[in-house]
């Protein structure tokens, strides 16, 4: 355990010189919806760096799709292949749906955009196959209107957010954080 | 002036006399004025000219604002409020806000009521006087049976599309018209609430419910200044009279989930509409729990613990309504199987809303399905609900909701919207098929509020123009293509080469593409807080036209229109404020709210 986790310590500072993030500030990214908001870009706290592939293990690529094997009013069925993938690191590729505030260390990640704000609507409600990302930190800009790519360790169960009330039932605990191409 | 009438009467024929009585009446009437309400620190619930059906139970509530004592002084035509209802009031002074409170009363008898309240603000002394009526109507012919459909959002140009797409028109003729359309009444209602000029679907299904018009997000509840959303004053419902009066069966059906704002306002009482959990809760009430409960949203009757489920708590409400004796069906098959005997139904057949009709019966696409590829349409849901409803010697009323009417056009797809008013439609062709076979049953068919969708035109590529070059207006304005070859109410092809040109008075930004997408998708997304055009849809791009708060084309304030028919629907007619639905049918029904009151 000790063995593993000194590689790992080691590249997270070495990361963090190389990158000057918390240090030397975030760089300004780029602008990518029109109207004059904050500029939506990845945050650099959440992107890998090189050499991460070598220190974590493969992460097996999982579709919207692919979560439920079956649906009836009595519930979903959580598929073979997600249940297989509990405690792995996967990669899903969705949608940032707006978060309830800034502040928070999760978002939820939606197979097509979010025309409603759950979070902030009185009336509208999530769909059921949403997948909530927990970080590191909190993200303060991520484009809502662009697929991102999201990896890092599965976990399954209900569980319910302290702060917000929040439940989930399918969860990344995420290392990576990038724009998916 | 007088005197030469007086001559002139005696020297005309009586036609003459009565064309001068008439101009003089007008010549002595003065012109209507009117002005704005006084801001008052008292605010009385129910408000100001508040209707109510005699024996209806309600909250009562006063309010004052910056008061510096609890000191209210209450009186109901002059008698002692405590009094007048023979209970004591709860007082109290919280900061500067000061309350009056009597729960639970009614207005035992027909007539005028006016009610002053009296109290002491940091300004010095308040009075506020406001006017209540109190009816018992009872209709010459009473009707046994009230079938209340709900078009959520149908608009008088929403019913226009389906009457095109569902029954064509040759030459400037229509070939039939809808069913809703060929009922003995209509009337046209105003839908505003009581803080707002546009309304939503709670408040607004909450003054069919009650008589008594509500605010934004709120159902059969005058609106408090407090925040707790379930400690507003309460009036009673339509269920709970019929229940409580008379002993009457009672359903809601709904494409939507059964929690959504319109079903939900036929039993529910809170101040927001989005306590999906607690309402959910709350239909298992004995007060208000319908017989018959078909729809979407199981997610809210599941345990936590269930994957797909929203609830926050670890209730299985399909358990507990099975406990109480409740047939339970998940699918259309096991709706259709249900135990002819069996007189209360629980029926769910998706986790959120049920699919529309077009996804669900026509396209059938499995990813936009998601394994619900057995849920039953509105048709089979309305005839289950009358043919279990119907054994109780009673009578009962039964809402029935075409949900996605409304969810469609938001989303500015009217070709989903129109395919399930269609599907409305053909629902009230199943009523009617009851009420002509029983004769007792008076049928409603009522919007709840408009939306700004317009039919401009039609729209063709035939010359190789797109977008908005290919609306065609005026002359150019051909015939659309629809055809219904097979005779089943609805167009073969959702998207034939000329099809509707419809356009939206308000929207969002977006792309506008004019022809079918394949799929239901939003025309705009919420971006950092902004509404912005979808960028996973093609077509011209249009600059949204209302805040870009919301990403979705919203209610407009447009009257709409109503039809019914049966004993009782000659109460319809003219110009009509949508509380009015609810007095009619207790006039229908001649419902005795004295009944059953302590």
């Amino acid at each position: 355990m000790k063995r593993r986790l000194i590689p790992r310590l080691a590249g997270v500072l070495l990361w963090l010189l190389l990158t000057g993030n918390g240090i030397l500030g975030g760089l300004q990214p780029e602008r990518a919806v029109p109207g004059g908001e904050p500029p939506l870009s990845i945050r650099r706290a959440q992107a890998a760096p090189f050499w991460d592939a070598w220190l974590r293990s493969p992460a097996t690529p999982l579709a919207f799709n692919e979560l439920y094997s079956g649906a009836s009013s009595l519930g979903l069925e959580l598929s073979p292949k997600l249940k297989s993938l509990e405690g792995k690191r996967v990669v899903m590729t969705g949608f940032m749906a707006p978060p309830l505030k800034p502040t928070l260390a999760f978002f939820v990640l939606t197979q097509t955009p979010m025309a409603i704000c759950p979070f902030c609507s009185s009336d509208a409600d999530w769909p059921s196959n949403i997948i909530l990302v927990k970080l590191s930190q909190p993200v303060d800009s991520l484009p809502f209107d662009q697929p991102i790519a999201v990896t890092g360790m599965l976990e399954l169960g209900t569980q319910v957010d302290s702060e917000t009330g929040f439940v989930s039932l399918v969860r990344i605990q995420a290392d990576t954080v990038e724009r998916a191409d | 002036m007088t005197n030469r009438i007086l001559a002139l009467i005696k020297a005309r024929s009586a036609k003459t006399v009565a064309a001068f009585m008439a101009l003089t009446f007008l010549l002595s009437t003065p012109c209507f004025a009117y002005t704005l309400p006084a801001a008052s620190p008292i605010t009385v619930l129910p408000i100001d000219h508040a209707k109510f059906l005699a024996g209806q139970k309600f909250d009562f509530l006063v309010e004052v604002h910056d008061a510096v004592s609890a000191n209210i002084t209450v009186t109901v035509n002059g008698t002692a409020a405590e009094q007048y209802f023979g209970k004591t009031a709860a007082v109290k002074l919280d900061k500067s806000l000061a309350s009056y409170r009597i729960d639970n009363v009614a207005f035992k008898n027909a007539g005028t009521l006016e009610i002053a309240v009296r109290a002491a603000t940091a300004d010095g002394p308040a009075t506020r006087a406001v006017r209540y009526e109190v009816v018992n109507n009872v209709a010459p012919k009473r009707a046994k049976n009230v079938i209340l459909f709900i078009g959520d959002g149908m608009s008088l140009q929403a019913r226009q599309m389906a009457r095109i797409l569902s029954k064509g028109i040759t030459e400037g003729r229509y070939n039939d018209l809808l069913e809703m359309e060929k009922m003995s009444n209509t009337a046209i209602i105003t839908t505003s609430g009581y803080d707002s000029l546009v309304t939503d679907s709670a408040n607004s299904a909450s003054a069919y419910a009650t008589g008594h018009k509500s605010v934004v997000n709120a159902m059969g509840v005058y609106a408090d200044s407090t925040p707790d959303p379930f400690d507003d004053p309460k009036v009673e419902n339509i269920v709970e009279l019929a229940k409580r009066t008379r002993g009457m069966a009672t359903g809601i059906v709904s494409t939507a989930n059964i929690t959504d704002a319109t079903p939900a306002a036929m039993v529910a009482h809170t101040r927001r509409r989005s306590e999906l959990n607690t309402i959910a809760a709350s239909m298992l009430d004995a007060r208000h729990r319908p017989d018959v409960i078909l729809g979407g949203g199981a997610q809210q009757f599941l345990p936590m613990a269930t994957p797909g489920s929203k609830r926050k708590d670890n209730r299985n409400l399909i358990e507990e309504f099975k406990a109480l004796g409740y047939s339970f069906s998940g699918s259309r098959s096991e709706l259709l199987s249900t135990p002819l005997a069996a007189t209360k139904l629980l029926g769910l057949y998706n986790l959120d809303n049920m699919n529309v009709y077009l996804d669900r019966e026509v396209l059938k696409n499995p990813t936009v399905l998601g394994g619900f590829d057995d849920q039953p349409n509105l048709m089979s849901m309305t005839g289950k609900a009358i043919n279990t409803l119907s054994k109780n010697p009673n009578g009962f009323f039964l809402m029935v909701e075409g949900a996605s009417i409304d969810k469609q056009l938001h989303v500015l797809d009217w070709q989903r919207a129109t395919y399930d008013t269609i599907e409305l439609d053909k629902a009230i062709g199943v009523a009617k098929e009851f009420a002509r076979k029983n004769g007792d049953t008076m049928i409603i068919v009522v919007a709840d509020h408009a939306h700004g969708a317009s039919i401009t035109g039609t729209y063709h590529e035939r010359d190789g123009k797109t977008g908005r070059e290919a609306v065609r207006i005026y002359a150019d304005s051909v015939y659309p293509t629809f055809e219904d070859r097979d005779g089943d109410g609805f167009p073969d092809n959702p998207d034939p080469d000329v099809t509707l040109a419809v356009q939206f008075a308000n929207h969002p930004d977006f792309n506008a593409s004019y022809r079918l997408q394949q799929q239901p998708t939003v025309p705009a997304i919420m971006a950092n807080g902004k509404a912005v055009a979808n960028p996973q849809t093609q077509g011209e791009f249009q600059p949204g036209n209302i805040p870009a708060s919301d990403p979705s084309e919203v209610h407009a304030a447009d009257d709409i229109i109503l039809n019914a028919q049966g004993p009782g629907s000659e109460y319809f007619n003219g110009v009509m404020d949508n509380t009015e639905v609810f007095f009619a049918m207790a006039r229908a029904l001649g419902l005795d709210g004295k009944r059953g009151l302590k």
